[in-house]
């Protein structure tokens, strides 16, 4: 068995959107390198809820590092120490006996706290929505082989198709851009001859939505591909901004 | 004494049922669509799917999830793939036998119309799936790939890397998006449902709380489509996510729904095992692994010996052993009963002794590294992440965990509940997996559900009901909101001394070894009181933090820890009634000689829906007797 550990926990805790927040200083004993970060959160809350404190609020569901839920700012970096790894998959062994960890939310004005460590990214939603999809409603289908994609093709789409959503690379960025999310999507889309008739509408609509929510530009700082979970390539970016300027040329504007 | 339910299968043969019925269904007026509202719970395949296709017809859909954004339903989290009957590698598959394998897999206690029909749209699935941009694997031709999966004979199984439901689901997620953007489909995230309102006997809305400021909200509709996943974290260990949960389920089972086999549980073989009691949940290993993994535990109990220091002869192959035909790629049932044996006998391995060896040794000498490295490279850099052993160095270590609720809300061929107007789509309802599903069947059924299913049924209910418009402002309403304020203040207002966690491991704890892997009468009997008495204390010494006005994440899992406290005595209530072993059930008084399970066709061949009651003789049993015109009955044999 693993050596028992104490850790030092200074987390950001914020009552909503308009309150002011405030570093809260905790220990938690008993920890072993199996454990993942979120498990010491957990164990950390236990003791807050039998002391008859509140409990720190954070978004957690699927714990393997798929569903994008989770993220907060450990030692100042999103997800943590570890490469490409979400923060529910960091595990403890990265740590030492006695280490401080500072663990804040995702900071952007486009990403507004909702709680301590809870963040609103509805604005990834809305990005989507202005079209970061294909449009053929069920039943339009044709044949799933009637069209033929190279396999380096989709390799490279899938690249950048496993984008978990999480945000990361928006708290990552010193201008909280949301690039290598829009790009992720568009580069997923424009590899593909599915996506290919919309691609000049789609990259100009996302790219207008990024900035309405109040992200900023990319300054290529590659921040975002370092912390990246899935290690998704800043090449998504360039290449967003070629179909960008293709689409701009193509339509006269 | 129980009462016999019709699952309103249509007539004719087997092939042609799902086509005459779309060819008789009544259809609505394509300008009255805008005129229904529909009410979709879940944002899964089932979900996703259900709320993109009914708003592209023309449907006004409102769609509710508890996570922060549609797409991070636990669909997301499949890993191995999605079967169709394409036929493309020409291996011989066919729709009749993806239908048999489906059958046969479900151990024989699923409805032979459901399942065909499932077949049959599979095809489709796939060929909208990639029209959506869903980048599954190809091979250099630029042609479509296939792996075969769990055993089959075939090579059926479409896949993306080890993430097919996640492209699946952003597939589904982002053509929910596009009718979003139409103005067709309106998302509510962070919304739990807490209840379903019944107006004339008819499902006319729900009540919802908002998790983020703690408003109970109310919402009207023409009919009510519950995509909301299984119930697997009734044992709090399991590899579903940790908002994953049965409340709107169970909610709509309180109204009037019956609950169908909700005994049938599957517990995957491949788990990374708990490491301490501060666990959280567990993470699955695709199956697909035991293509090229050996399953052993050392011969001889108490054997402490590193796994490299154990000689071949000291160590037992066991799947190999007892199932030379199958050996390590026996289904997902009879692979975890026997690492649980393995484990029983007192040879499980590492620190807990709750775990099996899962060995890459020989496939690596005979294939190289490099092509388990393409193949399952992802799955080892996973394992490495959390227990902090390379897989490539040392064997794996694994062991069963609860994956996959095949019971569910029961629902008849048109995927509609005992309430009118209650649909249940998805893992949610019981339907097509008999009592043990098939790998790579939980997706093509959920998006089946979703894309081609409903959209043909619920249209048939809608033509055929008069609609008069219901004021969220009503009674019924008033009512449902009512109750749900007043059990979230009981919660908050208990103040005792044991957390809504604790109590939760405790119920874990109590399923898992009483109506788990094995079960039998004493055990079931034993659970039962345990889980009663459990519940009782729990509403009186659970203590819960803070209040309802916020974002309070110890309050939406006391409600739902509560209503697992009330599924969980019905699991084992019918788990006792089950006097056979079949699939994930497994009694241990029905097994051969050699530990085989024994199931009884004269008597059991039939669904369990049960009613809900608070009356003194327990929840009320129904029959759905399962007519098998097409298929011979047979017992499983992978020796």
């Amino acid at each position: 068995m693993s050596d028992r550990m104490t850790i030092h926990l200074s987390v950001w805790r914020q009552a909503g959107p308009e309150s002011s927040g405030a570093f809260e200083n905790y220990t938690v004993n008993d920890v072993n390198e199996h454990m993942s970060f979120l498990e010491v959160l957990d164990v950390l809350n236990e003791t807050l809820i039998r002391k008859g404190e509140l409990p720190v609020e954070f978004d957690h569901d699927c714990r393997e590092g798929i569903c994008g839920a989770c993220g907060v700012v450990i030692n100042g970096v999103a997800h943590g120490p570890q490469k490409r790894t979400a923060s529910c998959q960091l595990h403890m062994r990265q740590f030492k006996d006695g280490d401080t960890i500072v663990v804040e939310p995702w900071r952007a004005d486009a990403f507004p706290i909702i709680r301590d460590l809870v963040v609103d990214r509805s604005a990834f939603d809305r990005i989507i929505e202005a079209g970061g999809y294909v449009s053929v409603s069920t039943g339009n289908a044709p044949d799933a082989n009637a069209v033929l994609v190279p396999k380096d093709d989709v390799d490279r789409a899938f690249d950048y198709a496993s984008c978990i959503g999480c945000g990361a690379c928006v708290a990552a960025c010193p201008n909280a851009s949301a690039s290598l999310f829009t790009a992720s999507k568009i580069g997923h889309l424009a590899l593909l001859p599915q996506g290919d008739p919309e691609r000049s509408h789609r990259v100009v609509a996302m790219v207008d939505q990024m900035q309405k929510e109040g992200f900023g530009d990319c300054s290529n700082h590659a921040e975002c591909e370092a912390v990246c979970p899935k290690g998704i390539s800043i090449s998504s970016i360039a290449l967003m901004r070629r179909e960008y300027m293709k689409s701009l040329v193509s339509s006269g504007g | 004494m129980h009462s016999v339910l019709a699952s309103n299968v249509p007539p004719g043969r087997l092939e042609e049922k799902w086509d005459n019925y779309k060819s008789r269904v009544k259809l609505v007026n394509p300008a009255n669509k805008r005129n229904h509202t529909v009410l979709i719970v879940g944002t899964g395949l089932a979900g996703a799917s259900a709320a993109a296709t009914l708003a592209e017809l023309g449907y006004q859909v409102k769609s509710f999830c508890i996570q922060d954004s549609p797409r991070r339903a636990h669909s997301i989290a499949a890993q191995g793939g999605i079967n169709a009957a394409k036929n493309y590698p020409n291996d011989g598959d066919t729709i009749w036998r993806l239908f048999y394998d489906t059958i046969k897999g479900g151990d024989y206690r699923s409805r032979e119309a459901n399942v065909y029909r499932l077949a049959q749209v599979s095809n489709e699935i796939i060929d909208q799936c990639v029209a959506q941009g869903v980048p599954f694997a190809r091979e250099y031709g630029g042609l479509l790939d296939n792996r075969s999966f769990g055993g089959a004979q075939v090579s059926r199984t479409f896949y993306a890397r080890g993430q097919t439901g996640q492209q699946l689901l952003l597939g589904a997620y982002q053509a929910m998006s596009r009718q979003a953007a139409a103005g067709n489909v309106k998302m509510f995230s962070r919304r739990e449902m807490l209840d379903l309102v019944l107006v004339d006997g008819h499902a006319r809305g729900i009540v919802t709380r908002n998790l983020v400021t703690g408003e109970i909200e109310r919402y009207s509709g023409d009919a009510v489509l519950l995509c909301t996943g299984g119930y697997g974290n009734v044992y709090y260990l399991s590899t579903n996510a940790k908002n994953s949960n049965v409340t709107a389920a169970w909610r709509c089972h309180r109204r009037g729904a019956y609950f169908a086999n909700p005994c049938f549980t599957q517990i995957h073989p491949t788990c990374i095992p708990v490491s301490g009691d501060y666990q959280s949940k567990l993470t699955l290993m695709s199956e697909s692994l035991r293509n090229d993994g050996r399953v052993w535990v050392p011969k001889n109990p108490g054997d402490e010996r590193a796994p490299n220091q154990i000689p071949e002869h000291d160590r037992d192959y066991f799947l190999e052993r007892r199932y030379p035909a199958f050996g390590n790629l026996v289904p997902r049932d009879v692979a975890s009963r026997n690492a649980k044996y393995a484990c029983d006998e007192g040879r499980g391995v590492g620190d807990t002794h709750l775990a099996v060896y899962l060995d890459f040794q020989n496939s690596i000498e005979r294939l190289g590294r490099q092509r388990i490295e393409e193949r399952y490279g992802n799955l080892f850099e996973m394992y490495e992440r959390i227990t902090g052993e390379d897989p490539y160095q040392v064997p794996m270590r694994i062991y069963p965990a609860v994956h996959y609720t095949m019971g569910g809300l029961w629902v008849d061929y048109e995927l509609m509940t005992t309430i009118p107007g209650l649909f249940v789509l998805g893992e949610a309802n019981f339907s097509d997996h008999g009592a043990n599903r098939l790998g790579a069947s939980a997706l093509m059924q959920g998006l089946a559900d979703g894309y081609f299913i409903i959209p043909y049924t619920l249209g048939n209910y809608l033509a055929g009901s008069k609609m008069a418009g219901v004021d969220p402002s009503g009674d019924a309403f008033s009512e449902a909101e009512t109750e749900s304020r007043s059990r979230i203040d009981r919660l908050l207002s208990v103040q005792g001394n044991k957390t809504v966690t604790e109590y939760h491991r405790e119920l874990g704890s109590i399923m898992w070894d009483d109506v788990g892997m094995s079960r039998n009468e004493d055990g079931l009997k034993s659970a039962m009181g345990r889980i009663a008495s459990l519940r009782e204390e729990y509403w009186q010494n659970v203590l819960v933090p803070g209040d309802a006005t916020y974002h309070n994440k110890y309050l939406e899992f006391a409600g739902r820890v509560a209503d697992f406290l009330e599924l969980a005595e019905l699991m084992a209530r019918d788990g006792l009634h089950r006097t056979e072993s079949c699939g994930g059930h497994f009694r241990e008084e029905y097994q051969t000689p050699d530990g085989e399970a024994v199931r009884n066709d004269d008597l059991m061949a039939y669904v369990a829906a049960w009613e809900f009651s608070q009356e003194e003789h327990g929840p009320r049993m129904h029959a759905e007797y399962l007519e098998f015109e097409n298929v011979r009955l047979t017992t499983r044999s992978y020796k």
